[in-house]
């Protein structure tokens, strides 16, 4: 396992993960192991399982088989509080999944009130802060609805990050947006790459994988086929697979 | 007489009108209060119906869809007629009132599950897991991210059914019950000309016509978008 | 148990009531065969008057609406059976019930048929006129088929409860399945000719809800 020296603990550490919905298995027996401050990308054809290991690693899939670890708690134990481990997880979607009758502001306090059980004035004082700093200080009153996609995503990272989760898993948050707005989000994405923040993400902004990424995982038909650095996987890619995906996002 | 003055006679006999016209108040309010419980407890029913619904277990949901349906197809006027002559062969008498009040919640209450778990369906997916994925539980995802959503646009096609049901309540003169209908009806008999059926006519307007505007408001204020 | 077959499932009794439920449960059918095509004309009639005529005619369908769904069908129907013969105006049971049904059950038909014509855009009247056909020509052809596509949950869930709706017809001696089964109930002091008569009902109409709500749930998830 290509775990850097620097980082020995890993803080997601999935082993043997299957997943199969009825005659069609989705993950054959996955390992993924990623360490802190660590920005791990998967990318891969569609279909190839990427979204749901993703979903996997915080229970939004239940996987057939297999075992999960963050931040050393056992997700897959019928011990363990999925909800109180699930806000150590921060997920962002590629749909945003804002809540449309909450402004701004009140979708990022929800959770540290309820979840976290935060006083209002607290989690006022916490939303302002996330919102600030993925550059929406100015709209925390808007609806999601007089918000652009760009922003509304922005919306969803600060969600996410205020309740201080110890990874965040991002699943293709810039493929329902319009092209101009790509670079808000992944500027704010770059920005917390910067400030430690441990982070999965499936997507298809190679330029950023390129840019930002410390691995890239390689997946194809349920399977890992390869892994390593991005100058390693873009540059010299070992599987045919890989080098005709590769070659064919090249051609975009 | 005349053919105007018979029909004015007949129906609009100012006389006869305040005769009866404290009656016929006495059955407005009678109106309202059982309109006022049907509402209260079957929207509250069905509600809490689907609810227990959102947790997928299976008889259960079986057992909820079995009632909804049934009420759904049974016409109010059986069930009533039912419960109030068919529960006293088993020693359960209930009055007018109550056969009336009880068939029309278990009316409203299974129009108004299926109206909330449409709603509670058409949430999308995204919203659960959105929820979820910070950490909140089921039910509060259910109580603070979906229901929100489901009862706003549910709130016309509710207000609709419920202003059709509660009509319903004329229902109760068949077993008894001195609402405007029945009360009205015995005043017809009483004194041996309609007027006084008019006089309960206008009543149902007075109470429903600002209801059905208001219906009509709501829908256009409340129409499907979001 | 014992005691509740015997007044609410009573197999003796049902074999003894089964001729006149029958006959009440027919003249049900017909009663709904009769009122819901004299709603459905009534709520066309109507939705036309309120979308397409002048203003001064489309404010008087909707107050004409407004007026049959505020009463109370029930208050409608003794009105015309037993408020009318006072002025001389005796128009019988079936009268009253024709009459009733095509007030009340064409304005609900109406304020449906309405709103699905409202949920046809303007530029299908434009497109249909720009080809050379008439406004009623475009109505016809163009219009209304998808306005009743449009609303079809609600169509279909409204002739569901006209058909209900014609148990009422009972309160005016109309023969129909509850009043045999009022009769029955009578004859025999016993609840179970009403109990059969709850079950026809329910076998008759329960195919009716589970369409409309299999119609509601796409209606609203398509939203």
């Amino acid at each position: 396992m290509p775990v850097s020296a620097d980082a020995p603990r890993p803080i997601v550490d999935a082993r043997g993960l299957w997943k199969r919905y009825g005659a069609l298995t989705v993950l054959h027996g996955v390992d993924l192991s990623v360490a802190e401050r660590e920005l791990v990308f998967i990318i891969g054809p569609s279909g190839s399982g990427k979204s749901t290991l993703l979903r996997c690693l915080n229970r939004l899939e239940e996987p057939d088989d297999g075992s999960i670890h963050v931040d050393g708690i056992e997700l897959l134990s019928p011990k363990t509080d999925i909800n109180a481990a699930r806000r150590r997880i921060g997920m962002v979607f590629q749909s945003f999944n804002l809540y449309p009758h909450m402004t701004a502001r009140q979708n990022v306090m929800l959770a540290l009130r309820k979840v976290l059980g935060k006083s209002r004035d607290e989690a006022d004082s916490i939303a302002a802060a996330a919102l600030h700093r993925v550059g929406l200080g100015e709209r925390m009153d808007h609806h999601p609805a007089q918000l652009s996609g760009g922003q509304q995503q922005r919306v969803a990272i600060a969600r996410a990050i205020a309740l201080e989760p110890r990874v965040m898993l991002f699943d293709e948050p810039t493929s329902a947006l319009d092209p101009e707005l790509v670079g808000g989000v992944l500027n704010v994405m770059r920005e917390l790459r910067e400030s430690g923040m441990t982070m999965v993400v499936v997507s298809h902004e190679m330029a950023f994988a390129r840019a930002a990424a410390d691995r890239v995982v390689f997946m194809a038909d349920g399977q890992k086929l390869e892994e390593g650095p991005p100058a390693q996987i873009f540059g010299d890619p070992q599987h045919e697979r890989t080098r005709a995906f590769i070659r064919q996002i090249d051609r975009h | 007489m005349s053919g105007l003055e018979n029909f004015l006679f007949s129906f609009f006999n100012l006389k006869v009108m305040a005769t009866y016209l404290p009656l016929v108040a006495q059955g407005l309010a009678l109106t309202v209060l059982l309109a006022l419980l049907i509402v209260v407890a079957g929207l509250a029913l069905g509600l809490a119906l689907a609810v227990l619904r959102s947790f997928g277990i299976r008889p259960l949901n079986w057992l909820i869809i079995f009632t909804v349906d049934l009420f759904r197809a049974l016409p109010p006027l059986v069930i009533i007629v039912l419960l109030f002559f068919g529960l006293p062969t088993l020693g359960i008498g209930l009055s007018g009132f109550a056969a009336t009040w009880l068939s029309l919640t278990l009316v409203l209450m299974a129009f108004s599950e299926e109206i909330y778990w449409a709603g509670i369906t058409a949430v999308p997916k995204g919203q659960w897991e959105a929820a979820r994925s910070t950490g909140l539980s089921f039910l509060q995802t259910l109580r603070m991210v979906v229901l929100p959503q489901a009862l706003r646009i549910t709130i016309p096609p509710l207000t609709n059914r419920t202003i059709a049901i509660t009509k319903g309540t004329a229902l109760g003169s068949v077993v008894g019950v001195a609402e405007i209908l029945g009360a009205s009806q015995s005043a017809m008999s009483f004194s041996a000309n309609p007027s006084a059926l008019t006089l309960g006519a206008i009543a149902y307007l007075v109470l429903f016509i600002p209801v059905v505007a208001l219906g009509r408001w709501i829908e256009t204020r409340f129409a499907w978008k979001r | 148990m014992d005691d509740f077959l015997t007044a609410f499932l009573n197999v003796e009794i049902v074999r003894e009531a089964w001729p006149i439920l029958w006959q009440g449960f027919l003249y049900t059918l017909a009663l709904s065969a009769i009122t819901v095509p004299l709603g459905m004309v009534g709520g066309v009639i109507l939705a036309l008057l309120s979308t397409a005529g002048p203003r001064g005619i489309r404010w008087a369908a909707a107050a004409w609406t407004d007026l049959f769904r505020a009463i109370p069908p029930l208050v409608l129907l003794v009105f015309l059976y037993a408020g009318l013969p006072f002025a001389g105006l005796d128009v019988g049971a079936w009268g009253a019930v024709a009459i009733g049904f095509f007030l009340n059950t064409g304005a609900y038909y109406g304020e449906v048929l309405r709103a699905g014509i409202g949920s046809v855009p303007r530029g299908q009247v434009e497109a249909a006129r720009s080809t050379g056909l008439s406004q009623a020509q475009a109505l016809a052809h163009v219009v209304l088929p998808q306005a009743v596509r449009n609303v079809l949950p609600d169509l279909v869930s409204n002739t569901l409860e006209v058909v209900k709706l014609t148990s009422i017809a009972s309160v005016v001696a109309l023969p129909e399945l509850l009043f045999q089964a009022r009769q029955a109930q009578n004859a025999t002091y016993n609840a179970t000719p009403i109990v059969a008569a709850a079950i026809a009902y329910f076998l008759l109409l329960w195919p009716l809800v589970r369409l409309i709500s299999r119609l509601e749930n796409k209606a609203m998830a398509g939203r």
